[in-house]
């Protein structure tokens, strides 16, 4: 069968008219009669005993319909906040949490009671008016000190801080390695903390019909299935009365995967109240208690010859779970499978991962998840050990890549990587950037006292999750493959209905593609629908870890090609042929040598609903199916950016980014492209100026609105040169990787290690995030001093 | 509860008269009470941009006035700059140029550039992004957003009008 009209096309998103004109459906534009507005009464301590709570003054604001604590909704709710096992099968603590804090506060911003009104007003007016007495406790605010005996406990139940502590590889296994060292390399890195922050807040809106005891919640979530199986248990609910309906969302970035207390009690006060119920966060209550992202500290050692060659690797991450462990949060301990990166480790690399909570708000992924952390790591300490053996950072990289010719490659920790040319992209990469002519106008810049720099960041993940032998285990026993679910109508149109759910990556853009090639159908004959949990298949399982494509595309893929297949026997039986001398090219089914006589899909759907149909075969062209991918998708590619430092001011001017990157098969350029742009932001951002801080004495958010909190605006991102390259997957048929992560995880190092690059001469050596003009005008300062100092 | 104050409006060419809270904000008075929820509120520091509109074709960040201050004036918002069934060039623009993803900063965006064009029609790439700081934007990183204001820039000044709408497939 031939494909590829649409598959690899420029075409431009279907999803945008509605969304440039001002028709969007994001949650707060649901409208149901008469809904009720919840405000949420918060802990202003990041720990404390509640002590009480008074609602009266609440309760008799006129238009306020009711306050609930903990002890109201106890009887309805039950079970505890969903932790999955992730890359930690056995933890030491999971802290119970329930949706509302019952007697003690565990970090700034968790919700203590919740106000109903008649508006919005009135719900914030009545929020103002509980009046909480809290005593408060001791918080764990630091890291690093949180496992000391004598630290505070995050919870006062708890004997102590510990999350979990898995070692994958001990020590041990690499000390021959380390004995053979010519060279050994230590650093501390530090990945603070971030606020995913996407332009739409979360948000929940929420009705009950008493009559057939049905629920219907319409949010912002990456995960409607997900948030279907969480929300219906805990109500006590079987699936079928709960209906999660999620239109457009505003963005994700990995905060929008797991369900949040307000999903909950927006939908049990929807039952308890019957009268529809919505909750919008506000931006501050967004950055306070939406999930963060990365909050982990690295002690690397990394052992190797003078000659650049690769030994072997120490990785420990302390992470920081926050109060509660985040459902996915322990996923973010990829980032020690992955710490070799691009490379050959001969002798081994011993990981160790420690998650400790803290009296924060839970971590749990945020766009890349482990990966950027992973490649930041490694490409920091590839920078780090290219300077301490005088060689050039390119060709430290190229001498220890893993070669084309040896792939599938088996990593250190049993992970297959499935295709990858890492040199190839880097070779394009350093082209795009002149890299020679760089480092001629770098020495010239040096000599007048200019601070030029240029950084390489190779970068490899592991996405397209996944296969369901690795990921059920992980996830607690929900393999995560995906499905789709096609219908073609009696006049040759076709409605695919998938359970990935997008916000904002253009599937129904690039599904279609995928769809009208494989079934021969026109791009705009078929209709891609998502984010119902009353339609379609029966589970999705989510939008993250750049696994849309290669895992929920594929289901579209193989689910048409059983369409082709039944299509088949009816055009057969409709040309008079046997099935097997019958060929399906460009939409059309002919006997084999004679084009000249052939059916359309079109007309075979017309004759799957008629009174002539082949023995065996039923009415209709239908089918559902999931596509259970063999092994995750590797993609990779190499970016390089270049910066001058102003030894004045510590400020960084951004001159070039360049991007090669390598997702296998590209389905749509024009979405891989956007994809990489706002990926390669977002880690610029990480790198330059976004930090969640709080307060060091008293665990206070000092970053709680958008004036403190650095987003990026345009003024600060330069347009990244992009280039590709393509090593098709052998995981599916598309040859499709993953894309949706990849800026992300790339980008930081690349900006870090242009900064430490340019500062060499003055002996800075390290970094840590963000490279604020204040951090580096303080490196440079006491760099100028001689007294060495290392942030 | 304060006493409801009337409020006179135009939006997009329609008069509306509503009574209003002194403390109801503009953004939501276009949101809840006239129902045009293309105007976003995506913080609660002004410091997003989702909910630019015009009052008398200036920008405005419609969290930072109260309904009660827009009385008597005329506004337009995202729904109202499509004419004749024709998308704006801004608005062809941000398609063909895939200014945007999750579609939630959009319009924001669209009605800040739509006043930056119209006080300099051929402002340089610099200009396009300081005039634009005051929008974010989490999905983009920016780059199609210029590309598409300096598309509808050159569309404008050529005086071409991309037919709207073209067949889904056909606009490649």
């Amino acid at each position: 069968m031939a494909i590829s009209q649409m598959i690899g096309a420029r075409i431009h998103r279907r999803e945008d008219p509605h969304l440039i004109t001002g028709g969007g459906r994001f949650v707060e534009d649901q409208v149901r009669a008469g809904t009720l507005t919840m405000a949420v009464v918060r802990s202003p301590h990041p720990h404390a005993r509640i002590k009480s709570i008074n609602t009266r003054a609440a309760k008799a604001i006129s238009g306020v319909v009711a306050v609930f604590t903990a002890a109201d909704l106890k009887p309805v709710l039950s079970g505890t906040h969903p932790v999955a096992p992730a890359f930690v099968a056995e933890k030491h603590t999971v802290p119970e949490r329930f949706p509302l804090a019952d007697g003690e506060a565990c970090f700034q911003g968790e919700p203590v009671a919740i106000v109903l009104a008649e508006s919005r007003k009135l719900a914030v007016d009545g929020a103002e008016a509980v009046e909480v007495d809290y005593e408060p406790l001791p918080a764990v605010i630091d890291l690093m000190t949180a496992l000391e005996t004598n630290s505070p406990k995050a919870h006062t139940n708890l004997p102590d801080n510990l999350a979990w502590d898995l070692t994958y590889v001990p020590e041990d296994a690499v000390k021959d390695a380390f004995a053979q060292a010519e060279v050994v390399i230590k650093e501390r890195i530090v990945q603070q903390r971030l606020a995913p922050t996407p332009m739409e807040t979360r948000g929940v809106v929420a009705e009950y019909s008493t009559f057939d005891d049905q629920l219907t919640m319409w949010m912002g979530t990456q995960n409607p299935h997900l948030i279907r199986l969480w929300v219906s248990g805990s109500l006590g609910m079987p699936e079928t009365k709960v209906r999660v309906i999620s239109h457009d969302v505003g963005g994700g970035f990995g905060s929008k995967v797991c369900a949040y207390p307000e999903d909950y009690l927006v939908a049990a006060t929807a039952k308890m109240l019957k009268r529809p119920v919505r909750w919008t966060e506000t931006r501050t209550e967004s950055l306070q208690t939406t999930t963060h992202g990365r909050g982990q500290v690295f002690d690397l050692e990394l052992a190797a010859k003078r000659d650049g060659s690769l030994l072997a690797m120490k990785v420990t991450q302390y992470l920081d779970t926050g109060a509660y462990i985040g459902t996915f949060g322990a996923f973010q301990a990829c980032a020690c499978l992955l710490a070799g990166g691009a490379y050959k480790f001969p002798g081994g690399i011993a990981a160790r991962t420690v998650g400790i909570l803290t009296n924060r708000v839970p971590t749990d992924p945020y766009r890349g998840a482990g990966r950027p952390e992973a490649t930041h790591n490694i490409e920091r300490m590839m920078d780090r050990l290219a300077q301490e053996i005088g060689m050039d950072p390119a060709a430290v990289r190229q001498k220890n890549f893993i070669q084309p010719d040896e792939f599938p490659f088996t990593n250190n920790f049993g992970l297959t990587y499935d295709s990858g040319n890492y040199a190839g992209a880097m070779a394009k990469a350093l082209g795009h950037a002149k890299y020679d002519d760089f480092r001629q106008r770098q020495a010239e810049a040096r000599k007048a006292g200019r601070y030029l720099g240029i950084g390489i960041s190779s970068w490899i993940e592991i996405c397209g999750f996944g296969p369901s032998a690795a990921t059920a285990p992980a996830s607690g026993g929900l393999a995560l493959v995906e499905s789709a679910q096609i219908r073609l109508h009696p006049t040759g149109s076709a409605q695919v209905f998938v359970g990935s759910h997008a916000h904002g990556q253009g599937h129904e853009t690039t599904f279609a593609q995928i769809a009208a090639d494989t079934l021969g159908l026109p791009y705009d004959s078929i209709e891609i629908r998502h984010g119902d949990t009353a339609e379609g298949p029966g589970m999705g399982y989510g939008t993250y870890g750049s696994r849309s494509l290669a895992v929920g595309g594929m289901a579209v893929r193989t689910t048409a090609q059983q369409i082709v297949a039944k299509a088949q026997k009816i055009a057969a039986h409709m040309l008079e042929a046997s099935p097997d001398d019958v060929v399906f090219d460009q939409g059309r089914f002919h006997v084999k040598g004679n084009p000249g006589n052939a059916r359309t899909m079109g007309e075979v759907a017309f004759a799957s609903f008629g009174a002539s149909l082949p023995e065996g075969v039923g009415h209709g062209l239908e089918a559902t199916s999931y596509f259970d991918p063999p092994n995750f998708v590797w993609p990779f590619g190499t970016h390089i950016c270049t910066v001058e430092v102003d030894p004045q001011t510590g400020s960084v001017d951004l001159q070039q980014y360049v991007a090669v990157d390598d997702c296998g098969t590209v389905i749509n350029p024009l979405v891989v492209e956007g994809q990489l742009h706002g990926g390669i932001a977002q880690g610029i951002a990480q790198a330059l100026f976004e930090e969640v801080a709080y307060d060091p004495d008293t665990g206070q958010l000092l970053t709680g609105t958008l004036v403190d909190y650095l987003m990026p605006t345009a003024n600060e991102i330069r347009t990244p040169v992009l280039d590709n390259t393509v090593t098709p997957s052998p995981s599916n048929e598309l040859g499709v990787k993953g894309i949706g992560e990849a800026g992300t995880i790339a980008s930081s190092a690349a900006v870090i290690n242009a900064i430490v690059d340019a500062l060499q001469p003055l002996g800075i050596k390290h970094i840590d995030m963000p490279a604020s003009p204040d951090r580096l005008w303080k490196l440079i300062r006491d760099a100028h001093a001689g007294n060495g100092a290392h942030p | 509860m304060a006493d409801k104050v009337p409020v006179s409006v135009t939006v997009n060419g329609t008069t509306y008269t509503r009574e209003v809270e002194p403390r109801d904000l503009l953004v939501y008075f276009l949101r809840e009470d006239l129902g045009l929820t293309g105007t976003h509120v995506g913080c609660d520091t002004s410091q997003c941009g989702a909910c630019t509109i015009l009052i008398d074709n200036r920008p405005v960040k419609s969290c930072t006035m109260f309904a009660v201050q827009a009385n008597g004036r005329q506004m337009t918002t995202i729904e109202g700059i499509a004419t004749d069934g024709k998308l704006a060039p801004l608005q062809d623009a941000f398609w063909n140029e895939h200014g945007l993803q999750c579609g939630f900063c959009t319009p924001g965006f669209i009605m800040m550039a739509t006043a930056l064009l119209e006080s300099n029609p051929s402002p340089t790439e610099a200009q396009i992004r300081k005039g634009l700081e005051g929008n974010l934007c989490r999905c983009t990183g920016y780059s199609n957003i210029v590309r598409a204001v300096q598309t509808a820039s050159a569309a404008l000044s050529a005086g071409v009008r991309e037919p709207v709408g073209a067949q889904a497939s056909g606009r490649a």
